[in-house]
């Protein structure tokens, strides 16, 4: 992964970098304070062991500030309660393109995947084994509201042998569906990669995990750049957060690796809107 | 002790009588009855008071009694219980509940109880942390709180007597509808038929606490409570098993069917009534069939839960239209003969008279502007839908109407069977699902419909309707700015009740829906006004207020305005609703000079 920052533009972040740190000088003890999940592995939880505390770590040890939590279940209403309701400054993961928020420059892209024991091959859209296969999808469950890979799913009229996990449970819904691969239950788990990753390392058996490719034609991507979020209109923060983004780039893919992140290379610059 | 006699008693010596009348509650019973023991007043679902002090000559002298706040800034959806010389009331989330000494001046409070549910459960909740309402039999006080639990209380004391884990939040299961008691069994229902949740009604043995038995919405016969007792009237509804053979694989589990609206009782059939919720929490392409038992309504036996008869409003939902509306059993002649009748508004946008012992629909008539659907077919029961108007994934569909808060929600009608009106809180509300975008729950990227709700034809938000079920037409209608989210109250004076989200609390000629009092009272109102006498003999009116609700959330959530589609689009119907009220629940409670 690179840094794909025009060199004059890294100047002017770096600039804009150097007042907000005389600033934190200024204010003494800087917080930098984040709203996560208490319990969502492998993103956050509360004791700290999830890959976006790890994140969270390095981006407030770059800006000089100490890092505060704000607890609070990623659920319906979770933007409105948390960063909304002024209880915290940063969202560490958010699609790039996601409204509610201003977001940064994203530090990196992933994937839909299918985790499939390592015998089996993943079944593709393409196929008739889509329709015959036993497949587990995550399931938001509000009216019209489904993964991407859900809607493929529906679309290829995989509907019999479909397993829905929904977000509510004994644990993450991705654990629950990875560990049903592992016990045999299903054939294979269609869900987000970042997730993924983790729980497939941790299984019993040895578990393979392969890029989702969209059908033809299919209006939802399966893939997604991931983002910084801060409270719209926050323009100084966001600078600073898309500095230290792009210098610690290399740090933060190393912690994503760490977590067996799936990560395919991020669109270039001008590509985005 | 005649109350007309009373009522030219001053004030102050009726006060006074309070104490020597707690030892005459015994002859009440010869009067009509001034208590108020169930949210929906009794088995039947009238909401009909049977005193008649109040009239539509004197109503607009009515005057504030007292008041209570309740502390609590959420939306306020419950009906104040009145039980003797004690009005007992509870809040939403975090579920207190007070008993209000009405034999004493300024009705003082008794006693407080707090249940101390899980903090958890507010995350879980879909549609703001609401309660409707607790129940009273046998010197008990039944509640539900928001984590799915039922407790019995003392009435005299607020001691707790027994308290049953119903649910889990942790997979998505709350409670907030208001239980009744039937033949010694308390009745609770869950919410949550979005989030994977599966829909059950329990029955608790009201003086254990111990469950007698459940009745899952989905599912294999012998769980859904199916035997040999059950004859549906439609060919459709017949065979083993639809519970699970009307869904894809096993999605029957997390399918749904909650059961969060008002029950009925008809001790005559000795059979309860009750609707169940929309099918969850697939997309509708993702679960092809009718969902049974989703969107419907169930007949059972109190005694066992055995179901005696089914019939879908809304097979295979579409619409997120629920079924849980009121049934309100009502005597009607149909056709020149008297008969036993369920009447049932249901979200959909259809007034349905049901045959109450045998399931037949025997009338499906639009009572609000329908474009996702064309009729009832009679022979069949089926809902006939429109499928342009059918939602697909990735393309816009327009002019959805209703809206998924339906015709009506859950804010229930009453019945007089004086003037033979239903009186239908309602609102006015078509949706658009337009664009799709991203967003992110759990840390899962998903795509979903950018929901807008606005106002229907006409171009109000709300409706307060008087139904004449015999002619099948609206006989008045008041338009009303925002939804009408309270319940409706009709009491023999002849005169009915209603409040509006922006505060007033309106009283009006039953017969021809004249205005004829209202007060503005310090919060928006969607609570269920009710009617009682009190210790001292005099007719009282009774309603919470507190915005909130799914309608309310934007007040009672701190919703940015900005953002149309949160609510599930119910934030664009009501963005100027915090120009009008801001939050707080209080007790307001009304009589004549």
């Amino acid at each position: 992964m690179c840094l794909r920052f025009p060199d004059l533009r890294a100047i002017v972040v770096a600039a804009l970098l150097c007042a907000g740190v005389q600033q934190a000088h200024a204010e003494e003890a800087r917080v930098l304070r984040v709203c996560a999940d208490p319990d969502n592995l492998p993103y956050s939880n509360q004791q700290g062991e999830g890959f976006e505390n790890r994140i969270a770590e390095l981006l407030a040890a770059e800006l000089h500030a100490t890092l505060q939590y704000d607890w609070w279940p990623q659920r319906r209403g979770y933007v409105r309660r948390t960063i909304g309701a002024n209880m915290c400054d940063v969202l560490i993961g958010v699609p790039a393109d996601f409204e509610r928020v201003s977001t940064t420059r994203p530090y990196y892209r992933s994937a839909y995947v299918f985790v499939t024991r390592q015998a089996d091959q993943p079944p593709g859209f393409d196929s008739a084994a889509i329709r015959s296969r036993r497949i587990g999808v995550q399931l938001i469950g509000n009216d019209m509201a489904a993964t991407p890979a859900g809607h493929a799913l529906t679309r290829a009229g995989a509907t019999g042998n479909v397993t829905g996990f929904t977000i509510f449970g004994d644990g993450p819904a991705a654990q629950r569906m990875v560990d049903a691969v592992d016990r045999g239950s299903i054939d294979a788990a269609l869900l987000w990669g970042p997730q993924a990753g983790l729980f497939t390392a941790r299984a019993h058996q040895p578990l393979r995990m392969s890029i989702a490719t969209p059908p033809a034609g299919t209006p939802e991507p399966f893939s997604f750049d991931v983002a910084v979020g801060v409270k719209r209109g926050n323009k100084a923060l966001l600078a600073e957060l898309d500095g230290a983004l792009a210098r610690r780039q290399a740090d933060i893919v190393r912690i994503l690796d760490a977590y067996k992140v799936p990560m395919l290379p991020l669109p270039a610059e001008g590509a985005r809107k | 002790m005649n109350h007309f006699n009373l009522r030219s008693i001053s004030r102050a010596s009726a006060i006074a009588l309070a104490g020597c009348m707690l030892f005459t509650q015994s002859a009440w019973g010869a009067e009509p009855d001034g208590n108020w023991t169930m949210a929906a007043h009794d088995y039947a679902n009238t909401r009909f008071s049977p005193l008649a002090d109040i009239t539509p000559d004197n109503l607009g002298k009515l005057t504030l009694a007292f008041t209570f706040s309740t502390g609590v800034l959420r939306g306020h959806e419950a009906a104040p219980i009145i039980a003797g010389d004690t009005m007992f009331i509870v809040t939403p989330y975090p579920n207190l509940v007070y008993a209000l000494d009405l034999s004493k001046p300024g009705a003082p409070m008794k006693w407080k109880y707090d249940p101390k549910p899980s903090a958890s459960s507010q995350g879980v909740a879909c549609c703001d942390v609401v309660n409707r309402g607790v129940v009273y039999a046998d010197g008990k006080i039944f509640m539900n709180t928001l984590d799915a639990n039922t407790i019995a209380l003392d009435a005299a004391s607020g001691k707790q007597l027994w308290r049953t884990k119903l649910g889990s939040i942790e997979k998505g299961e709350t409670v907030t509808m208001a239980p009744i008691v039937v033949k010694g069994k308390v009745l609770v229902g869950n919410s949550g038929g979005e989030l994977g949740v599966r829909g059950w009604l329990t029955a608790l043995d009201a003086n254990s606490g111990k469950i007698a038995w459940r009745a899952y919405s989905t599912g294999p016969d012998n769980e859904v409570l199916i035997g040999p007792g059950f004859k549906p009237f439609y060919a459709g509804d017949r065979g083993k098993d639809l519970g699970t053979s009307t869904w894809p694989g096993e999605s029957w589990k997390i399918g749904g069917g909650t059961v969060w609206g008002f029950l009925s009782y008809d001790p005559e059939t000795d059979l309860i009534y009750y609707g169940t919720g929309n099918p969850g929490p697939w997309n509708p392409q993702q679960r092809p069939g009718d969902n049974k038992w989703t969107s419907g309504i169930f007949a059972r036996k109190p005694d066992t839960g055995q179901a005696a008869w089914y019939y879908q409003w809304s097979p295979h939902d579409l619409h997120d239209y629920d079924g849980v509306n009121e049934n309100v059993l009502v005597e009607l002649p149909v056709q020149g003969v008297q008969k036993k009748v369920i009447l049932h508004p249901d979200r959909n946008g259809y007034l349905y008279m049901l045959d109450r012992a045998s399931g037949q629909v025997l009338s499906a008539s639009p009572y609000a502007h329908i474009t996702t659907s064309t009729g009832v077919d009679l022979q069949t029961g089926k809902l006939i839908y429109n499928p342009a108007k059918d939602p697909q994934a990735g393309t816009p569909v327009r002019e959805i109407c209703p809206g998924a808060p339906g015709a009506k929600d859950w804010q229930p009608a009453a019945w007089s069977p004086r003037t033979r009106l239903l009186y239908l809180p309602m609102q006015n509300v078509c949706q658009d699902a337009e664009t799709y975008e991203t967003s992110y729950i759990a840390g899962t990227p998903y795509v979903g419909a950018s929901i807008k709700q606005y106002p229907g034809p006409g171009g109000h938000r709300g409706e307060f309707t008087a139904w004449d079920p015999i002619a099948r037409k609206k006989l008045w209608t008041i338009k009303e700015n925002f939804p009408v989210w309270s319940g409706a109250l009709a009491t023999a004076g002849d005169v009915v009740f209603y409040g509006t989200m922006d505060g007033w609390f309106k009283g009006l000629d039953a017969k021809t829906g004249k205005l004829l009092w209202q007060y503005k009272v310090g919060s928006g109102i969607i609570g269920q006004p009710v009617a009682y006498r009190g210790p001292d003999g005099k007719q009282y009116i009774a309603v919470l207020s507190g915005i909130g609700g799914w309608a309310g959330t934007i007040v009672a959530g701190d919703i940015d305005p900005r953002d149309g589609t949160a609510a599930t689009g119910m934030i664009n119907l009501t963005r100027d609703l915090p120009k009008y009220t801001a939050k707080g629940g209080m007790l307001y409670v009304f009589a004549l000079p």
